[in-house]
Formats: structure tokens, C-alpha cells, sequence
């Protein structure tokens, strides 16, 4: 062969990539307006500051949380790695990953996750792990997720699995093609609406109350990870009242807690010492707690943190308070922004079931 | 020959037998055709020509065609 | 295994690295163990039968190869003694032998076809016609059995007629009944010509390879970007026939030629590409079937190591049999020249359509699809001299306009016959095709309907520009002969174009989660 042809093949196949790699750019969600869970997991990778507590779960974490708060308040420095439906051992994986790059004092997971045994949907998958650098954290939270029909390669080349969105790029997929705006607060979505807690429907009553065996082996794998880093687990069960967390989970849940050593609290019986008022402080009827729940929920727990654990108050460490007030700053503007909406059309446009309705406008 | 010549002219009378040997090849003649001259030449020349001669070689030409033929006689 | 699956790219990868890195004298043995690694893949239980199929036609051979051998010895040993009426006598004693081994293997090897595949057919039909309640057994059918017992038992036949010398080694014709890439739809391969390159050392060649390599690309093309993407629609379109009657049968029609050419050729450019980027030589089993005038040209394009199985192993030796020749003399005789001298041939046709028809399916529709196809034929035979003198008289042969018009003729013809391939049932099929000419609603074409079928715009763009690109290869084929090798002296297109093909499959091919993984249309064979 001559070096002509070698050079044309060589020429070709660093073409070929480069094109497909463009491609992929292109054609992954961008997860920036209406649904951004998406976003989520990458975002964490851009925070400059350090972590001495790290979130890990659902919706009843990084909707029920403000780190915001925390800081301005205890001087708490603090991050959710959350997404929709996050499964338990994603958390494991999500905190596993965390751990490369700092080691937290403390971790916090909440524990309705629980309940769910095996791995659920591919669209929440996704959502929760695309974001993820590839490492071996990124591994295994595929192995442990992959519903029936995935396959490791289709996430280990995106491409794979989003090419068909060709015909259906939109504008965002071209404007967010190299970046991304942050759709969180360290980690914390925001909602102000408001949209009173309404009667939830009686639980159902189940054959088998005890949590699976595999969920309840990744939080032993999510203690052992902890208790190997010398951080404190801390267990909660968010103020939430649906889906219903039986009493019978939260025994076995107290029950593991005392057999490792751990602190778990189950915050529903603490609605009222929070302060909590479920006709404002929800967003949708009582299944998320809006931007005023909270941060009261915030106020509360950061007592609980600040008084056991020895934790740095970084408003006086200038470096990280420097990157604070920029956090801080975009979480009152977002605020500020909600509001004005709330004032102007009686509901949110740019955010939640409007926005993923109605597109931008 | 003459006989065979008989049968192919029968068959396809526009076709130069004398010269063309790509009778298979170009599809001048196809199985049904060949089926048929094995049994008119079975019937007017008394020689059984087996399947395993159907092949492109023996059939392209009326020449390898009584080639074949002669050597089926003589065996 | 599915050709279109990541673990088959994965499995022909390796194997190609593994290929070229071990000695050359390793090379055909790794493609045996290669062969059974995916034949294991599909199904464990599957590798017995074509163990025994194997086996048995190795065994045979040799039998046969023994009194080949034994002959000849004799004859040389005697050459002054024996006389021409003994050598005469001994040969057909011998032939005789050889006859019998034949036949064993062949009721075997059969056998296992017919019973596998053909059982619960048999019991449906007795069931049917006698009303009794036996119960199906739902045999397990070995992939791909349709075509490795054809193949091999064309070995066997071959051994038996003389034309090829049966292979002592029992793994090197292992390899040739099961070698991987032919098993999923053929093409079924002669022993004659596949044993010349199979077992031979083969040296990397970049220009081989790449050759093997862009035919694999290609068929990939055809099958993820055409095909998968249309089978949706085809599916849709012959499942609910109460809405899908009149015009919406002409679309079917042509959707299913379409569909059906790009998921076949494009499943054997892989199965040749592959064999061609290990340096072996498979025939062709396509050539540019769409382009054909007529019927017979049409059989003499598509499918065509079917097509001369069935010719050299059915028509043939059926109407040269003494019995069809005394038939042939007999119905000359009685019933009068014109009508004798066509009795035996039809009669050979039709059970050559007949069991062409079986061999597709054990159904009834696949039946009747072959016997279609034997009536066409028929009428087109028995038209010939009236349209010679027709066309002697108006002179439009040899006109392009003509040319176009036999051209569409046929792929309309041919299409309308495979529509028994659709609708899984006789009457249906009728009764379908019926409603294409009474309830044939032109405003299907531009109301949107067509937007309905799990086709959007966008992917009727694609298959437009997809259909172009390979009606302009097809094209340039049919004028100017094979386009690869012209291609790859002109390196910046050759690998440009292997870089755009990939890009393309990967981009637009048809798969992934939201397309349904489809199976190759002759897998179950």
C-alpha cells in the first residue's frame, strides 16, 4: 500500500470520528428548558467550591433542599447530586463519582428510593446518567441500571441511542451545543409556585412490606462506601407525604440505621416544628415542596448539621465565600425572575408544565 | 450433426448455430429449451443425455453440443 | 445472531483481527470454531442437527470416494484382462452402490428438513381435511436449515455424479456446510467452487479487505437505512386488512419490493463481504434483479443459487430421468406433438415451483407463491412466438421506451405474486389484490394517509435520496459493469465514500430503542 493510500485511510477514519462525535453533540437533549433533570448530573462537575455536605437521591431531595439557605445561614457548603427517580444505587454510584474529585464530611441520602427494587425507566435513566464523565462509577451505574432493552455501548456512544433525533432537533440542540446553562442551585430546582396539598388517596395495602434485597445491599454498599472515607451517612425520610412511606419500611430503615451506627430521621412527623405549610409551600398539590418549603426545610436540617458535625462556616473563607455570593446571586435573580412570572401570567411560563407544553416562547 | 442442426433450427430458427458459442451464456437458449432438445435428441438420437452434462460447456455451441453427444455414443 | 446486532459487529471484528494475526494454516479451523461459537449463540440445541447433517455427508463421501478408488484400482490392476462388456458391468455395479449411499443420505438429511420444519404443516393439514384434533409438536427449526441441508446435499449429489471429489478431511466440510455468514439467508454455495478459496491460506491484502469491507458497508446501508426503516410500514400495511384495502395495496406492493430487495441483497452483500474480507470467493447471488424484462430473466437475477439448486437438482435430473423421457415419447404418441412434447417439461416445472414454493414456507401461501410464478412462467412460454411475431411486426424490441416499459412490467408482476408472501393467506391475498382494482382510492397519495403508516417526511426523505443513490449505482452497474473495483483506484472517493457510509448508518440507519429489532425475512430457514 502506498503511503498515499495510508495517509487517505488515516485522513478518513479521523474524519469519520470527528464527524460522529459532532454529531452526538448535536443530537443528545440538552435538558435546558422544561425537563432538566437531564442536566443535572453534569452540572456538579462545574462547582469551583468545595462540598462539606453532599446530597444524594430523588426529587424529595433536590426539590426539598436549599443549599442556598444552608450557606447564608450556617455558612454550610453544600451540593445535591439528584435527578428524577434516582434510584439507590445510582446514588451510590453518583456519590462514588463525587468522591474523585473531594471527600464530604458529610452525606446525606434520602431514603424513598428504597421502595424500588429493580431499574425502572429508560427515560429517567438516562437522565440521571448521560451527564456522568466516563469512569468506573459511570460503569457501573449502567450495569446496575440497564433496563431489558439497553446496552452499555448505546452509553458508552450516545450517539447510539439519539441518532433518530435528527428530524427533530430544535433550536437548543444548536444553541447549547458546546454549553450549558446551569438550570440548578448547586444542585436545588427551583419553583415558587404554588399549588395547595390536596387529600392523597389511602394507601394500598401490600402483600410484602419488606424493602428489596438489592436496594437495601446498595445502602449497606453506600455506608461501607462512607464509613472506608470517614464520612458521616445521615438518613432522612424527606417531609413529603407521597408516594406514602409505610411504617413498616421505616422500621426496617431505623432498624439497618442502629445495626451501622447511622442518624435517621423521618422528617414527616416534623412538618410542624419546620414550620411547614403544606397550602404555600407546595408547587403541586403536595408532591414537591416549592422554593419557601424549602428553605425552611433547609433552616431545619442545617440546625441539625451544624449542631452535630463539625462544620466549617465558609462565609468566612474568602475564596469559597467569593464563589458563594455568584451562587447566591443567580438563585435570588432566578428567584426574582419566578416571581415577576407569577405576577405577570398567574402561573410560571419559563418553567415546569408550561414550559415543557408550550416550548419557549 | 444434421439431425441435431434439425432440432436446434426447430427450436430457435433465428439463431446462427454455426457460429455463436455463448448459447447458454447470452441466454439464447434457456432450461426450458435445453429440456427440450434432450428429449428430441432421446428420441431422434437414441442417446440419453444425463443431468450432470447440463452444463454451460457442453450446451454454448451446437459443436460441443455433438461433441458431447458422440461421447455419450461411444462410452 | 442478528447480522444487524452490536455483538455480530463485535464477533466479525475480532474475528477478523484473530484472522490475519494466526498462521495461515490456522486460519480455516478458526473459521470452524468461529462458525460453531455463533451457531451456539443462536441456540445450543440447534448444533446437532447440523452436526448430524455434516457427518453424514462426510461419511458418505468417503464411502463413495472408497468404491471410486476401489474401481479404479481394479481397472488398472486388470487394464489387459477385462473386457469393455466387464468394465461396463463393473461401472454400473459401482453406480449403483454409490446410488444407494445417495439416497440414504439424502432420506436422512431431508428427513430432518421435512420433520423440523414441515410436521405441524402436514398434521394442520390433516386436521383440516379430516377433522381430527392431532396435536402439533412445535419442533424447534435449526437456523438456517433450509439452506445448509440444500447445500449441503448438492456436495453429496456432486460427489455422486463424479463433478467433485468428495473432501476426506470430516472438519473441512464441516466448515462448508456451516460456515457462519451463509447460514442466516445462503447463498447456498456449490462445493466445487466455494472449496477453492475456503481452506487456502489467505495473505492480508489491504485491497481485499477493503473490498469485503465496503460490500459489508453497503449491505448495512441497504438493511439498517432502507429496509429497517420501511418494514414498519409494510408490516402495519398487511396486518390490518380492513383498512388497508385499494390503493393502500399497490403501496404495500411496492413498499414490500423495495423493503424485500434492500433486507435480502443487503443481508448477502454481507454475507459476501464478509467471506470476501477473508479472502473467500462466494457467487453471486444477486444481479440487479429489478432490471429484468421478464420472468425468466427475472429468476435468472434474484435468488440465483436458489434458482440453479432447484434447476440442476430438480428440473434437470427429473426430465432427463428415463421415466420422464418414456412419459415425454408416451404423451407424444397419444396426445399429438404439440401438446406431448410440453407435457414432461411443464410437469418438471411444476413440481420445481411446487417445492420452491415449500421450501420458502410450510404454508400454503408460500405454495401457492411458487406455483404463481410456475403459471406466469408458463403463459410467458407459450406467448413467446405470438409476441416474436409482434414484435417482428412492429419492431419496438431493443427501443428503450420498450425496455423501461417490460422493465416495470415485470416489477410490477413480480410484486403483485409476492403479495402472498404478506398476507399470510390465501383468500386474503386474493381478496386484497381484488380490492386494488375496485376500491382504488387515488387521494391516499395526497391527503397525508401516507403519513400515517409510522413513516414520517423525514423518513421518506431518506428513502428517497436512499433509492437514488442505489438506482444510480445499479445503473452505472448495468452499463459499466462492477463498480467496486473501479472505486477503489480512485482512493480519495473510494474511502470517502466507506467514511460517508458509515456516518449514515450510524446516523440514519433505522435501530435502536423506538425502532423494532427485525428479524432477516429468511432467518427462520
Amino acid at each position: 500500500m502506498t503511503k498515499k493510500r495510508a495517509f487517505i485511510i488515516v485522513f478518513y477514519l479521523v474524519l469519520t470520528v470527528a464527524v460522529l462525535w459532532f454529531v452526538q453533540r448535536l443530537v443528545m437533549p440538552k435538558y435546558q428548558y422544561g425537563i432538566v433533570e437531564g442536566a443535572m448530573a453534569a452540572e456538579y462537575y462545574e462547582a469551583d467550591e468545595p462540598h462539606e455536605v453532599i446530597f444524594v437521591g430523588d426529587c424529595e431531595v433536590y426539590e426539598a433542599i436549599s443549599p442556598v439557605t444552608l450557606y447564608e445561614e450556617y455558612g454550610i457548603s453544600s451540593y445535591i447530586r439528584g435527578s428524577a427517580q434516582q434510584l439507590v444505587w445510582q446514588s451510590y454510584y453518583l456519590l462514588e463519582d463525587a468522591l474523585r474529585y473531594e471527600t464530604p464530611k458529610v452525606v446525606v441520602f434520602n431514603v424513598l428510593a428504597l421502595k424500588y427494587d429493580e431499574p425502572q425507566s429508560e427515560t429517567y435513566n438516562r437522565m440521571t446518567i448521560d451527564g456522568m464523565r466516563l469512569s468506573p462509577s459511570k460503569i457501573g451505574i449502567i450495569e446496575e441500571s440497564m433496563t431489558p432493552d439497553e446496552k452499555m455501548i448505546e452509553y458508552i456512544f450516545p450517539i447510539l441511542r439519539y441518532h433518530s433525533r435528527w428530524s427533530e432537533l430544535d433550536q437548543d440542540d444548536w444553541d447549547y451545543l458546546w454549553d450549558r446553562d446551569r438550570v440548578t442551585h448547586n444542585g436545588y430546582y427551583m419553583r415558587v409556585d404554588i399549588k395547595p396539598e390536596a387529600e392523597f388517596p389511602e394507601p394500598p395495602l401490600l402483600t410484602d412490606y419488606s424493602l428489596g434485597d438489592n436496594a437495601m445491599y446498595w445502602l449497606g454498599r453506600m455506608a461501607d462506601l462512607c464509613a472506608e472515607n470517614d464520612i458521616e451517612l445521615v438518613l432522612i425520610k424527606s417531609p413529603i407525604k407521597f408516594p406514602f412511606w409505610y411504617d413498616q419500611w421505616d422500621q426496617q430503615v431505623s432498624a439497618f440505621a442502629r445495626s451501622r451506627g447511622l442518624t435517621y430521621i423521618n422528617f414527616i412527623d416534623a412538618r410542624d416544628d419546620m414550620g411547614l405549610d403544606m397550602t404555600r409551600d407546595t408547587y403541586d398539590a403536595g408532591l414537591h415542596l416549592n422554593l419557601t418549603g424549602a428553605e425552611k426545610f433547609a433552616r431545619y436540617l442545617g440546625a441539625i448539621l451544624d449542631e452535630s458535625y463539625d462544620l466549617t462556616d465558609y462565609r468566612e473563607v474568602p475564596e469559597v465565600a467569593a464563589e458563594w455570593e455568584d451562587i447566591c446571586e443567580a438563585y435570588h435573580a432566578m428567584a426574582a425572575a419566578q416571581y415577576q412570572e407569577l405576577i405577570e401570567y398567574g402561573y410560571l411560563r419559563n418553567w415546569g408544565s408550561a414550559a415543557v407544553e408550550m416550548g419557549r416562547p | 450433426m444434421e439431425e441435431l442442426m434439425d432440432i436446434l433450427t426447430e427450436l430457435h430458427p433465428d439463431v446462427d448455430y454455426d457460429t455463436c458459442t455463448t448459447l447458454v451464456d447470452d441466454r439464447i437458449i434457456d432450461s426450458f429449451d435445453i429440456i427440450s432438445i434432450i428429449s428430441e435428441v432421446a428420441a431422434r438420437l437414441d442417446v440419453q443425455i444425463p443431468a450432470e452434462e447440463i452444463i454451460p460447456e457442453n450446451f454454448n455451441s451446437a459443436k460441443s453440443l455433438w461433441e458431447l453427444i458422440e461421447r455419450l455414443e461411444n462410452e | 445472531m442478528l447480522f444487524t446486532s452490536y455483538g455480530f459487529i463485535a464477533f466479525i471484528a475480532i474475528l477478523f483481527v484473530v484472522y490475519y494475526i494466526v498462521p495461515k494454516k490456522w486460519q480455516w479451523p478458526l473459521l470452524l470454531m468461529a462458525s460453531g461459537v455463533f451457531y451456539w449463540i443462536a441456540d445450543p440445541r440447534y448444533l446437532i442437527f447440523i452436526f448430524v447433517t455434516s457427518l453424514s455427508a462426510w461419511g458418505c463421501g468417503v464411502l463413495m470416494a472408497r468404491i471410486n478408488d476401489g474401481q479404479a484400482l481394479y481397472l488398472k490392476e486388470h487394464a489387459d484382462t477385462v473386457t469393455k462388456d466387464e468394465k461396463k458391468a463393473l461401472k454400473a455395479k459401482n453406480k449403483k452402490r454409490k446410488w444407494h449411499i445417495l439416497l440414504a443420505c439424502l432420506i436422512l438429511n431431508i428427513g430432518i428438513l421435512a420433520v423440523t420444519k414441515y410436521t405441524d404443516f402436514v398434521i394442520d393439514n390433516i386436521n383440516n381435511a379430516f377433522h381430527s384434533g392431532l396435536h402439533k409438536v412445535d419442533l424447534i427449526i435449526p437456523m438456517g436449515i433450509s439452506f445448509y441441508t440444500f447445500q449441503t446435499m448438492s456436495y453429496i449429489i456432486d460427489a455422486y455424479r463424479g463433478t467433485v471429489t468428495p473432501e476426506r478431511n470430516p472438519f473441512k466440510l464441516a466448515l462448508f456446510t456451516s460456515f457462519f455468514p451463509q447460514l442466516v439467508q445462503g447463498p447456498i454455495n456449490r462445493y466445487g467452487d466455494l472449496s477453492k478459496t475456503l481452506y487456502e491460506p489467505h495473505r492480508f491484502s489491504e485491497k481485499v479487505f477493503s473490498m469485503g469491507l465496503m460490500r459489508i458497508l453497503w449491505g448495512y446501508f441497504k438493511k439498517v437505512v432502507v429496509a429497517d426503516r420501511m418494514i414498519t410500514a409494510v408490516t402495519m400495511l398487511v396486518s390490518d386488512t380492513d383498512t388497508y384495502t385499494g390503493a393502500y395495496v399497490f403501496v404495500a406492493m411496492f413498499f414490500y419490493a423495495f423493503e424485500l430487495y434492500c433486507d435480502f441483497t443487503g443481508g448477502i452483500d454481507i454475507t459476501i463481504g464478509i467471506a470476501q474480507a477473508l479472502g473467500i470467493t462466494m457467487k453471486e447471488n444477486f444481479n440487479l434483479p429489478y432490471f429484468s424484462k421478464d420472468i425468466k430473466e427475472y429468476w435468472n437475477r434474484w435468488h440465483i443459487s436458489m434458482g440453479s439448486w432447484f434447476t440442476d437438482y430438480i428440473f434437470y435430473p427429473l426430465s432427463v430421468s428415463p421415466r420422464m423421457l418414456k412419459l415425454s415419447k408416451w404423451s407424444r404418441e397419444h396426445l399429438g406433438k404439440v401438446i406431448g412434447k410440453r407435457v414432461t417439461v411443464y410437469l418438471a416445472a411444476f413440481i420445481v415451483w411446487f417445492t420452491t414454493g415449500l421450501w420458502h414456507g410450510a404454508a400454503w401461501n408460500f405454495i401457492v407463491w411458487g406455483l404463481m410464478n410456475f403459471v406466469v412462467i408458463m403463459i410467458s412460454q407459450e406467448l413467446a412466438p405470438l409476441y416474436s411475431k409482434f414484435h417482428k411486426k412492429f419492431g419496438f424490441k431493443g427501443k428503450s421506451w420498450y425496455t423501461v416499459f417490460e422493465i416495470i412490467r415485470t416489477i410490477f408482476l413480480m410484486s403483485l405474486i409476492r403479495m402472498f408472501d404478506c398476507y399470510r393467506n390465501v383468500p386474503m391475498t386474493f381478496k386484497m389484490v381484488g380490492t386494488m382494482f375496485t376500491r382504488f382510492r387515488l387521494k391516499i397519495f395526497t391527503d397525508g394517509s401516507l403519513l400515517k403508516l409510522g413513516l414520517t417526511k423525514y423518513d421518506y426523505i431518506v428513502l428517497a435520496v436512499a433509492l437514488i443513490v442505489i438506482l444510480s449505482v445499479s445503473i452505472f452497474k448495468y452499463n459499466r459493469g462492477e463498480v467496486r473495483t473501479k472505486l477503489y483506484e480512485k482512493p480519495w472517493l473510494w474511502y470517502g465514500a466507506m467514511s460517508a457510509l458509515f456516518i449514515v448508518i450510524i446516523v440514519f440507519g433505522a435501530y435502536g430503542i423506538g425502532y423494532d429489532s427485525t428479524q432477516f425475512i429468511y432467518n427462520q430457514f
